[in-house]
């Protein structure tokens, strides 16, 4: 494998890289550009917009469209901005990425150096809750949070997000804690740690680059969904919701620079993750392969 | 009633049987190998010992205490793992006292226990290092302080040595023993490495498909071994077993054996006893080093025995050279003296050792013992 990619990258010549870093740079733009429209369109003032080039850079540079999205906008009848929207979210997504992520580690820990009967079978049903459509379990969940009177509130959607997480963060850990090696739980036993103890001190530490993934694939799920937040939210909706609320609104003019400015709001929580964490991800990844 | 007692343990999966009636008493102080093909069952058995699997039927006791169904952590045994089983988040002084720590021992004692022991496997110098940024040798030495540190009744070790490079392998098989020497402990040492087996332990286990095949001292299981596959398994190269048969001149029991052109020899037994299997078709067992040219024979044997026969090849190999034979249609090997002079083709006469001659059963393959 290596060798053959050493292979190439010694005999691409020149003009190939040239070609094949065009090709990349284009792309890039080409994902870059609609972040560019919406920058410049929310730092503009709406007139400009209306009555000129969507690919202008502003003549007046404004933070208003801003200040209206977190705080002033008329989102459904209230005129409140994003930020209780957003507050939600974050009250949302912490506590079910966190939860989410805790369980689906000791669900790997167990599944892999705890076997017992059935085993497989219990993860073959978890694996499978993965293959679920949102739409499907709608009403039930409807039904379930009504009579544990979770309806519309943002334990509700803890739950409901954790309940749909488990399935993936479990997979992942499983898949991560069947390659590490057994006889160390096995020594751990005999030095007399227990069931936590083990999890604590032993795996755990070595959890990282699988915790990264598990968070940042659980933060971006649970933040960007729409489907149950306007579904289970009632009156605590979550940032999806009240975005959807901002830039549909059929009353009045329809502010183009402040519903850019909510849309780069809604999208700032899941890109730090990527920024903050994507930096351990990587770095774990090499930790790994440089020890060998 | 031993230090360790192993009384008629079984060990099954579901239907499948794979540990079948293992009964062994080891003495405080023993140095117990285990030592079979792969898959013949010894790290189970290790691992019953150390509470890691469960016991089907049968007990284990350590110190007179049964300890079916108590927790590995409270058998007071340690064990050193094939892959050493280092902790990779821990420093090597973490490794080492974690056991104490889980245990519940204070920080000071831990710490001078954890000196001690670092001064005794000589890696001090490696104790705030974590286990990636160690040598093969080094882990294994990590693994073995991490053991020495608990001072357990027992120590158990699967495989230690499999992981190293040859030269390191026996540097490290010469010091176990050293430490063994100094420090006088029970332990049971799981290899399927017949040398190791040999060289390291006050008694030897052969197991084979999980049954004990022989349990004696290194020197009993050379050279009287119980059966075809122990005598086969032990040595390097492994002993010569050819088809032979017994008969009987002037009430004294020869093997008539045939040789490479066809013809018949005669080797006389140093046992009278096989006089009683007259006319019986037997394996004979004759050990590569027992055969050799004339002036290279054991001269305190009572009973060396002439041979001529043809010489296959001749591999020299440093200090010997090894000579292949026909015997009973067979290759047999004769290991002797590195300047030898001899070649493929000749006609050689060979000096056999009967005195070390054993015979077996061809069906039962168990050794005749009259
Ligand atoms: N969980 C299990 N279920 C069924 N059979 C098993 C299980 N574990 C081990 N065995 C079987 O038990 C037998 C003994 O295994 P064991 O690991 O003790 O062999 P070993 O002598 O240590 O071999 P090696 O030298 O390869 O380590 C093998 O035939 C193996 O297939
Ligand atoms: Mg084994």
């Amino acid at each position: 494998m290596s060798a053959v990619s050493q292979d190439t990258a010694v005999r691409t010549g020149r003009v190939t890289r040239i070609f094949i870093y065009l090709v990349l740079l284009l792309f890039a733009l080409f994902y870059l550009l609609p972040l560019y429209v919406m920058g410049i369109n929310s730092l503009k003032p709406l007139p400009e917009i209306t009555g000129g080039n969507m690919m202008a850079l502003p003549k007046t540079w404004t933070l208003d469209a801003w200040r209206s999205a977190w705080s002033t906008a008329q989102i459904g009848v209230s005129p409140t901005g994003l930020k209780p929207y957003f507050l939600n979210s974050i009250l949302m997504v912490v506590p079910a990425v966190a939860i989410s992520t805790i369980v689906g580690a000791l669900n790997g820990y167990v599944l892999t150096k705890w076997r017992f009967r059935g085993d497989t079978i219990v993860f073959g049903l978890m694996l499978f809750s993965c293959f679920i459509p949102f739409q499907i379990v709608l009403i039930p969940m409807a039904l379930v949070l009504g009579k544990l009177g979770l309806a519309g509130s943002v334990p509700g959607l803890v739950l409901v997000h954790v309940v749909y997480g488990i399935g993936f963060t479990t997979l992942y850990y499983r898949n991560y804690y069947a390659t590490f090696p057994t006889e160390l739980v096995k020594a751990a036993q005999i030095d007399g740690a227990g069931f936590f103890q083990i999890f604590w001190r032993i795996l755990l530490p070595v959890s990282g680059p699988i915790t990264v993934v598990s968070v940042i694939w659980q933060f971006t799920n649970i933040w960007n969904d729409f489907l149950f937040g306007v579904s289970f939210g009632g009156t605590s909706q979550p940032m999806t919701a009240a975005l959807n609320n901002l830039v549909q609104s059929s009353t009045g003019v329809k502010e183009y620079n402040v519903h850019f400015a909510g849309a780069i709001i809604a999208a700032l929580p899941t890109l730090l993750v990527y920024v903050v964490a994507g930096r351990y991800f990587v770095r774990g990844l090499m930790a790994g392969s440089v020890k060998g | 009633m031993g230090f360790l007692d192993i009384r008629n343990v079984t060990k099954s999966y579901g239907q499948l049987e794979v540990l079948h009636r293992v009964d062994i008493s080891v003495e405080e102080g023993e140095f117990l190998v285990l030592v079979g093909p792969s898959g013949c069952g010894k790290s189970t058995l290790l691992g019953m010992i150390a509470g890691l699997e469960g016991i089907s039927s049968g007990e284990i006791a350590i110190r007179d205490r049964v300890v079916n169904g108590v927790h590995p952590s409270k058998r007071n045994i340690a064990m050193v793992f094939q892959s050493y089983a280092l902790y990779p988040n821990m420093t090597v002084g973490q490794n080492i006292t974690f056991g104490l720590e889980m245990h519940g021992v204070p920080k000071a004692e831990r710490d001078k226990a954890l000196a001690e022991v670092a001064k005794l496997l000589q890696i001090d110098h490696l104790i705030d290092r974590k286990p990636g940024q160690l040598s093969g040798g080094q882990r294994q030495r990590v693994a073995m302080g991490r053991a020495l540190v608990r001072d357990p009744d027992v120590f158990l070790f699967d495989e230690p040595l499999s992981n190293l490079d040859a030269k390191l392998r026996v540097d490290m098989r010469t010091e176990i023993k050293k430490l063994h020497a100094k420090l006088k402990r029970t332990i049971v040492y799981v290899t399927h490495d017949q040398i190791e087996a040999m060289t390291l332990s006050t008694r030897i286990a052969v197991m084979n498909k999980g049954y004990i095949q022989q349990l004696g001292t290194p020197k009993e299981i050379y050279d009287s071994p119980a059966n075809v596959f122990v005598a086969t398994f032990m040595g390097s190269p492994a002993m010569n077993v050819v088809p032979a048969r017994i008969v009987v001149r002037e009430d004294r029991p020869y093997a008539e054996v045939v040789l490479g052109d066809g013809a018949k020899s005669l080797l006389a037994f140093s046992q009278p006893g096989l006089a009683s299997y007259d006319g019986h078709d037997i394996l004979l067992g004759i050990r590569p080093e027992a055969i050799t040219d004339p002036e290279g024979a054991d001269r305190k044997s009572q009973n060396i025995v002439s041979l001529k026969n043809r010489v296959i090849v001749t591999e020299p190999a440093g200090s010997d050279t090894f000579v292949t034979m026909s015997l009973g249609g067979k290759d047999v090997i004769a290991r002797m003296r590195a300047d030898v002079d001899i070649a493929g083709g000749d006609d050689f006469e060979f000096a056999v050792n009967m005195e070390k001659a054993v015979a077996f059963d061809p069906k039962t393959e168990e050794r005749i013992r009259p």
